[in-house]
């Protein structure tokens, strides 16, 4: 078999110390800082927008270009803002990058605040992962220390503090401007762009807020040449980037291929669904892009390829369900923890989310009706572009493609008058998987 | 009764600290809110008044924060706080009849410690561990690939004292309060202890290695420039 993975932020995450100032720089880490410090700050955004790295954090916005934005001599500060709030559902990339590897994050900060002439970085942490909290401060410790952080680093008269900001249980504040005003000390609630935060970000002053796996992929651009990055993935989606297996397949984990990838390919090496039953639909990028089915198994997993399929390829968190799973409550599901975490701000998704809630539970319990489909996708019309942010677009993803693609699943539910399905045979304590 | 002078003057160190990592003071709130848990176990009232009187906000503008985000609890849970995944996959592949069999065993419903102040559970979103699903977290600490037998297992190890370790997170299982201070961004010496990465972590690693697939990045070193 060809080439499929490229393990390059993933290499030595098989070390014992890999999260270690030692373990890193045994690994070839912290060579890229003395390669940015000694360019002029334009020329590494030039190399950034040059691999033509795509931000890893979901909606694909060229990286090199958001540092592009920042406005220079305007004598204002400007920030650096890592995301590091990793909550969309089935995303599960950052937390183990964090845990392994936190220095790649941090070499990739001091380089990204160095391009974008910021003096001032946070790492925007979900406070709900103690240990990756732990590593991180760990790993900021051990960079002050080696002179990678603090006054003149490297001796380059470049200055930077970085803070590691733990949030409070908020997935709201993965959308970037909701983080900034949670980082303000404020509600996780988002503000109306423009402007957008490169001319008003923290404390209205110009920011780049940029995904843990968009930064950490920096040290390897600058190290390896941007034209090695570019030379992986596809032509409008290039390099490499993690995706992660989760649900009903045999080796559920992480995998760090090219962007194009197919989840053919990625479920060949991984052992395929699990024994003795078949996919019935997956999730390209999390909960918030429209669910595929076993169609979609050659459809490039890059931008271009997930796009023209009707989805996203968001965050590469590749969730399997396999036959045993009831699409109504993975749905119902879904719609109740977007409920939970929309924010109250806008009226399309605070209501939206409620009442699409209500019906699905009536549904999948078989107290529905066929006309409750209708209602669903009513409603769903109601929150699309309706929303103040991207949450409500997300949000109806799971609704609109399930209708599309298991609307006779839905109409069962009806006509029995009750959900077909046993929850048991789906969970990894049943027979089927405990005999695998 | 609000917090005494010698209570403040406790708090006065970590307080500073915090509020000078940030440019604007109110950036410290989270922080703050995480230190006053800490220290009373919740948010309390006169965690409240003692953060707006730190920022110099009002008590209504704190609580309005407060209220927003679910890890602040605005009463007493227990020592280990237990939340169990029930998000869409997780509970497809078993949180939902962990989280129902641990309500079940120890007759609680969220946010309620049980009798000994022990334990307390709920039902959390997305933790982003989904390859060790099912996944339960006791105070943000991962415990990976549970059923409803080894929850129950470790849930009455919490209550008699013995404490298993996570599986990736630190060696020694630390309590709720202490939780709180590293998230108030005092971390404690574990950080180096610990499982670095577990099997799912690792698995692409492990296939690309056993097929010889790495990164074509030699040739091209430093060539752009």
């Amino acid at each position: 078999m060809s080439t499929v993975l490229t393990p390059e932020l993933t290499a030595h995450w098989d070390e014992a110390d890999s999260f270690t100032l030692a373990g890193y720089r045994r690994a070839g880490g912290y060579q890229a800082l003395p390669r940015a410090l000694a360019m002029q700050p334009d020329a590494v955004i030039a190399a950034v927008k040059e691999s033509g790295l795509r931000g890893r954090g979901g909606a694909g916005f060229p990286t090199g270009m958001k540092w592009g934005f920042i406005p220079q001599g305007d004598n204002k500060p400007h920030y650096l803002v890592i995301n590091a709030d990793e909550s969309e559902p089935g995303t599960c990339k950052d937390i183990p990058t964090m845990l392994a590897n936190p220095h790649a994050l941090v070499e990739g900060a001091v380089i990204a605040a160095y391009a974008i002439r910021a003096n001032k970085a946070f790492i925007y942490v979900r406070g709900e992962v103690l240990h990756v909290i732990r590593r991180l401060h760990h790993a900021v410790a051990e960079a002050y220390d080696a002179g990678y952080l603090g006054p003149d680093i490297l001796g380059s008269g470049f200055d930077l503090d970085l803070v590691v900001h733990a949030g409070a249980g908020a997935y709201e504040c993965g959308e970037e401007t909701a983080l900034l005003d949670s980082l303000e000390g404020k509600r996780g609630q988002p503000r109306l762009k423009p402007p957008f935060p490169a001319i008003e970000g923290l404390y209205a002053c110009p920011t780049v807020v940029n995904n843990v796996e968009s930064i950490a992929s920096v040290p390897a651009i600058i190290k390896n040449g941007a034209a090695a990055f570019a030379a992986l993935g596809t032509e409008r989606s290039k390099g490499f980037g993690i995706f992660s297996l989760s649900g009903h397949v045999t080796t559920p984990g992480q995998y760090e291929a090219p962007l194009g990838v197919t989840l053919r390919e990625l479920l060949s090496i991984a052992g395929g669904v699990r024994r003795g039953h078949m996919l019935k639909f997956w999730t390209p990028g999390g909960s918030s892009t429209p669910i595929l089915t076993h169609e979609h198994l050659d459809t490039p997993l890059d931008f271009e390829g997930i796009g023209a399929a009707g989805s996203m390829l968001g965050t590469r968190a590749l969730q399997i369900f396999d036959e045993t799973t009831c699409v109504v409550r993975a749905v119902l599901r879904w719609m109740q923890f977007y409920k939970h975490e929309s924010c109250g701000k806008c009226t399309p998704c605070r209501e939206g989310t409620y009442w699409t809630v209500q019906v699905l539970d009536s549904l999948e319990n078989g107290q529905g009706s066929a006309a409750d489909l209708d209602k669903l996708l009513d409603i769903c019309d109601n929150i699309l572009g309706r929303s103040f942010c991207p949450f409500g677009d997300g949000a109806i993803s799971p609704i609109v493609s399930s209708i599309k693609y298991f609307r006779d699943e839905y109409i069962e539910h009806v006509k029995r008058g009750a959900c077909p399905f046993d929850p048991a045979a789906a969970t990894t304590f049943s027979e089927s998987w405990r005999s695998r | 009764m609000a917090y005494s002078e010698q209570d403040k003057a406790e708090l006065a160190g970590q307080a500073g600290q915090i509020i000078a990592r940030y440019p604007v003071s109110r950036s410290a709130l989270l922080p703050l809110l995480h230190l006053v848990q800490s220290r009373e176990g919740y948010v309390s009232n006169d965690g409240i008044a003692y953060c707006a009187e730190q920022l110099g906000l009002t008590e209504a503008d704190v609580t309005a924060v407060v209220s927003f985000y679910t890890m602040y609890k605005r009463s007493p849970v227990g020592e280990y706080h237990v939340g169990v995944c029930t998000n869409t996959l997780c509970a497809i592949m078993g949180g939902d009849a962990i989280y129902a069999g641990l309500r079940d065993h120890l007759g609680v419903d969220a946010d309620e410690p049980t009798a000994d102040g022990k334990v307390s559970i709920e039902r959390i979103e997305c933790n982003a561990g989904c390859d060790y699903a099912p996944v339960v977290m006791v105070n943000w600490e991962f415990y990976d690939n549970m059923t409803p037998d080894s929850t129950r297992e470790l849930v009455d190890g919490l209550r008699s004292g013995d404490c298993r370790a996570p599986s990736r997170g630190a060696e020694r299982l630390v309590n709720w309060r202490e939780a709180a201070m590293i998230l108030a961004g005092f971390p404690d010496d574990q950080a180096a202890t610990g499982n670095t990465a577990g099997g799912p972590t690792l698995a692409g690693l492990r296939i690309a290695k056993e097929n010889g697939w790495q990164p074509d990045n030699g040739s091209n070193d430093g060539a752009q420039h």
